[in-house]
């Protein structure tokens, strides 16, 4: 956490799980900010090229995954010449705690940055007591 | 072929990052300020086209410049939290970025064409006719 924020190139991590997918592509982790506010916890992600249509949201067991493909077929007809990053499709779970409504989950997709947003459940917002 | 894959365009690039993963193609271009943001470069025919990830940033926060066969892209990427939020994780970096590359072919710099969405930005670059290969003719 104590690194630099300066702007670099991140390489990308692949995506390691225990359970194997039957397509052969390459999944990769997207690069995530976390940040709560008094109201909502907040998920940015990063997954550059992809279109609203290929991200699939969903809540399991209090875990919310997400997977965000690549249209491939615009790299047909492309030659690779040189490379410096990985092209593949992106995946991340998060395990959500107990305080979040979990029908109150908003998501926006702007530039290739995927925004949730994750209401807190009304028992969770901090209360103000009043002094009788 | 019975069965084609539709991956193949993909995997042949992902051959290629292997391969050239510790390559220097463009590292040692002495202009520009560092390697942000990362580029695939391809061949369609006789033209380039250099495709890079640059995810956050809006369209009109980008700038690019093409001359002969130098390309510039550059730009700034915010990363923006609301006041009062408290960071639980971090891993997105913010910050200006100025890149130059050179590459080895000429480009028709006024059919140049750029293409930004999601978060990829596509710079189309016509190889110049002066500098395309000419066939002769054998007598």
């Amino acid at each position: 956490m104590a690194a630099s924020q300066e702007l670099a190139v991140q390489k990308k991590k692949e995506l390691t799980t225990k359970e194997e997918k039957t397509v052969p592509a390459r999944y990769f982790v997207p690069n995530a900010d976390i940040y709560e506010t008094d109201d909502a916890i907040t998920v940015v992600l990063e997954v550059p090229g992809v279109e609203k249509k290929d991200i699939d949201i969903k809540i399991e067991n209090d875990v919310v995954r997400i997977e965000a493909r690549i249209d491939f077929s615009k790299y047909d007809g492309l030659d690779p010449i040189y490379s410096e990053y990985n092209v593949g499709h992106y995946a991340r779970a998060f395990t959500l705690s107990d305080r979040i409504d979990q029908n109150g989950i908003g998501a926006e997709l702007n530039d290739g940055v995927l925004t949730l947003t994750l209401k807190k459940a009304k028992e969770a917002l901090p209360r103000r007591i009043a002094i009788q | 072929m019975l069965l084609t894959d539709p991956f193949d365009t993909l995997l042949n690039l992902q051959r290629a990052l292997d391969a050239l993963a510790d390559g220097d193609w463009l590292e040692t271009s002495p202009s520009g300020t560092g390697p942000y943001p990362p580029l695939n470069v391809f061949r369609k025919g006789d033209d380039y086209v250099v495709i890079t990830e640059v995810a956050g940033i809006k369209k009109s926060d980008l700038e690019i410049q093409v001359n002969n066969n130098t390309i510039r892209v550059a730009g700034k990427k915010p990363v923006d939290y609301p006041e009062k939020a408290s960071l639980h994780r971090r891993e997105r970096l913010a910050g200006a970025f100025d890149r130059t590359i050179t590459i080895p072919v000429q480009i028709d710099a006024d059919h140049a064409k750029a293409e930004y969405h999601d978060g990829i930005l596509a710079l189309y670059l016509p190889r110049a006719a002066a500098d395309k290969p000419k066939p002769i003719n054998i007598r």
